[in-house]
């Protein structure tokens, strides 16, 4: 009997070749997620671009981790709240003095810049909320909404892709016309109005947004699971289930789900810099964080009213800037190989 | 194609009438009071008065009835005077325009149909343009830089890249100020002399012949017409590039080279027309993308549009201005998928099968 695999590569391990068996010796990685899957990861760590975006993430993630040894805050409880230097309505350049109620030095700042007193390292946004603190605390802010939203966007679209796709008929029409009238909405609009409604009810913070960004993000989960279980859905094993009398939660959760929600999850994770250029849209707007919530679109909307002059502010736009558009490039390299690996038309040829 | 087009006309009243009921359910967050300006502009202070007004305009009624006034407006029995009703295009009264929100979405609509509109023959030109020729050069040198600009595109938030052009073209060179008009030229708009056709200022202007004003106008435009562009070329550049590779692997390319025609016709006739057609489909797409995008690319260069209308009134809180917007440009999108999808099935035969 001849093992077949998926792979026509597969080596042949001689070993195993006594009785005529080819096998082929598969990783933790391929036991874990199915042949495919593994490719599809495997194919990530050999494009050069999507590591580089990897190395981005990293890097971003380990900022956030440790953004109270870079940036220790004055009341741990209150650690996202940025520390303010005065009232002045005035920005003050990068590495002006810290004039007023100075934060703790962290360790590493006397050995590094030879100073004992903090300065401003990225200087300080109208009403004196000090950038630095900002960035480094907003990039944690990033991730925190990001894993928030996709988390629930994912367990809705979930819900109703699978439910929808299982069950089918009725069901499903009635599920997918639902799927469509919220994608009928303009995106960013719908969001803007569910925050401004929210906003007095659950008041202002991340969580108004949050909220805004979930009930109208879920809809190309639901499609994109609906297409993936509509074909799993047709496979013997869910028949032999079925056939021994497994009901139909448990083929839906136990069968289905474990077979058909990678793709699902992964093109989720890639919309992580898409989530919060949008989170960050709508503080820039004013209708996410309150004023003086380290996120990066928060300072950046102090930029507004500062236009004609700018070139002179131009620490309260470049570098939330900058934080935003690696925080958004490393994802998109990341999404954009993944893209190439998941084509199949493009398997085989190099990509690019 | 006739069941196509019939399937679609009929969907999209289950569509409109879906977005309607989204919208009501958005509005029973508010209080009775506050959806009071849906058909008033007056709300009383008094306790006491509060309570007649509820019960005069029966917003306290059972869901459906409320509905139902929310569409076609509640008749006041003792003047029969009808108030409110969004199929008599009465949207409510916007607190931050002082005005009703259908008059104020008159007033903005040009400013942002003429944005859109600049904004459109870049995107797509562009887009396509970049597109064609990332395929063609597969894997060379002009690819890679073509993929790496289309990515920094759709990394830039909307924001980030219009106060960047801003810093470096207005407070920088003072070549293109923010805003609509200069003060000059809105004094010029605004008198007796100027006929104001289509309240779109670049299209006036021609029409009155008066280049300054059009030169003006230009100018306030070309920033955010780049801004929207640019973030938008990645997208079209995507897909037109990845439906050219296909393209160009067909047998009726490889035919069109061995009969010996020029490269440039083996793309410009063969290959390009073809890889065009799904390139179409993300017309409907394009359209949310700019009903999304006006909204911060007005709100960062000050252009007096619906996308800025709707961000003041959202930080002001005014929901029920933002509701209106949004039921608006829920319909227009609805209408234009609709067109779109109509004239895919004209451009690809294959849709029409099924």
């Amino acid at each position: 009997m001849t093992v077949t695999t998926d792979q026509p590569k597969g080596r042949v391990i001689p070993d195993y070749d006594l009785q005529g068996i080819t096998e082929r010796k598969i990783g933790m990685l391929e036991r874990t997620v199915g042949p495919d899957n593994a490719r599809v990861i495997r194919g990530m760590f050999k494009n050069s671009v999507s590591v580089a975006g990897m190395v981005i993430i990293a890097f971003l993630a380990l900022v956030a981790l440790l953004a109270p040894v870079l940036a220790p805050p004055i009341n741990p409880n209150k650690a996202y709240d940025i520390p303010r230097d005065g009232f002045s309505s005035e920005p003050r350049p990068p590495m002006s003095s810290w004039e007023t109620r100075q934060p703790d030095v962290p360790f590493w700042y006397p050995a590094l810049t030879g100073r004992t007193e903090w300065v401003h390292l990225m200087g300080t946004a109208s009403g004196q909320w000090d950038v630095y603190y900002g960035i480094i605390w907003g990039t944690r802010t990033a991730f925190k909404v990001g894993i928030i939203i996709i988390g629930l966007t994912v367990i809705i679209g979930v819900t109703m892709g699978s439910v929808s796709a299982y069950y089918g008929g009725w069901i499903d029409e009635i599920m997918m016309r639902i799927t469509e009238v919220f994608m009928a909405f303009p995106f960013l609009l719908a969001a803007l109005t569910l925050a401004a409604i929210l906003v007095p009810r659950l008041g202002k913070g991340i969580y108004s947004a949050v909220v805004a960004l979930t009930v109208f993000g879920w809809m190309s989960y639901a499609r994109l699971l609906r297409g993936d279980v509509l074909s799993v859905k047709q496979r013997d094993y869910i028949l032999a289930a079925r056939v021994i009398g497994a009901t139909d939660r448990r083929i839906l959760i136990r069968h289905i789900l474990p077979n058909s929600i990678f793709p699902t999850l992964v093109y989720a994770s890639m919309d992580m810099g898409a989530i919060v250029i949008t989170f960050a849209a709508l503080s820039f707007l004013g209708v996410g964080t309150e004023v003086g919530y380290a996120d990066w679109g928060q300072i950046l909307s102090f930029a507004r009213a500062w236009i004609p002059s700018l070139l002179t502010y131009w620490y309260i736009v470049v570098y939330p800037g900058v934080a935003l558009v690696l925080f958004s490039l490393s994802w998109n390299l990341v999404g954009d190989a993944l893209r190439d690996v998941l084509d199949p038309s493009m398997r085989g040829r190099g990509g690019a | 194609m006739v069941n196509y087009i019939l399937r679609r006309l009929m969907i999209m009243p289950l569509l409109i009438f879906g977005v309607t009921l989204l919208i009501f359910a958005m509005l029973q967050f508010l209080s009775p009071v506050e959806r009071a300006a849906l058909f008033v502009r007056d709300i009383p202070k008094t306790d006491k008065a509060i309570d007649a007004f509820i019960i005069k305009y029966g917003l306290d009624d059972p869901l459906p009835v409320q509905y139902w006034h929310w569409l076609v407006g509640r008749r006041d029995p003792s003047t029969s005077e009808i108030t409110g009703g969004i199929l008599r295009g009465d949207f409510g009264y916007s607190k931050t325009a002082n005005l009703e929100v259908i008059d104020m979405i008159k007033r903005r609509f040009p400013a942002t149909l003429e944005l859109a509109l600049w904004a459109v023959a870049p995107i797509v030109l562009g887009g396509v343009w970049l597109g064609v020729l990332s395929a063609v050069n597969h894997n060379n040198a002009i690819d890679q830089v073509t993929r790496v600009f289309s990515i920094l595109g759709y990394s830039f938030p909307t924001f980030v890249f219009g106060l960047l052009v801003l810093m470096i073209f207005y407070v920088g060179t003072g070549w293109f100020p923010p805003g609509r008009l200069s003060n000059e030229m809105n004094v010029v708009v605004l008198g007796d002399a100027f006929h104001r056709y289509t309240t779109m200022n670049t299209v006036d202007a021609l029409l009155n012949l008066r280049l300054d004003v059009f030169i003006d106008a230009a100018r306030h435009l070309i920033l955010p017409v780049l801004t929207l562009s640019y973030l938008n070329w990645a997208l079209l550049l995507r897909v037109t590039r990845s439906s050219m590779l296909e393209s160009l692997r067909q047998d009726y390319v490889t035919t069109a080279r061995a009969k010996g025609l020029a490269e440039h016709d083996v793309i410009g006739r063969h290959a390009r027309p073809n890889a065009l057609i799904p390139v179409a489909t993300i017309a409907g797409l394009l359209i949310l993308l700019l009903l999304n995008g006006v909204v911060i690319t007005e709100t960062v260069f000050n252009y007096p549009g619906m996308g800025k209308a709707a961000a003041d009134a959202a930080v002001q809180l005014d929901v029920i201005t933002v509701l209106g917007l949004v039921l608006f440009n829920g319909i227009i999108l609805v209408l234009s998928n609709l067109i779109v999808d109509i004239t895919y099935a004209f451009l690809d035969p294959r849709i029409r099968l099924d």
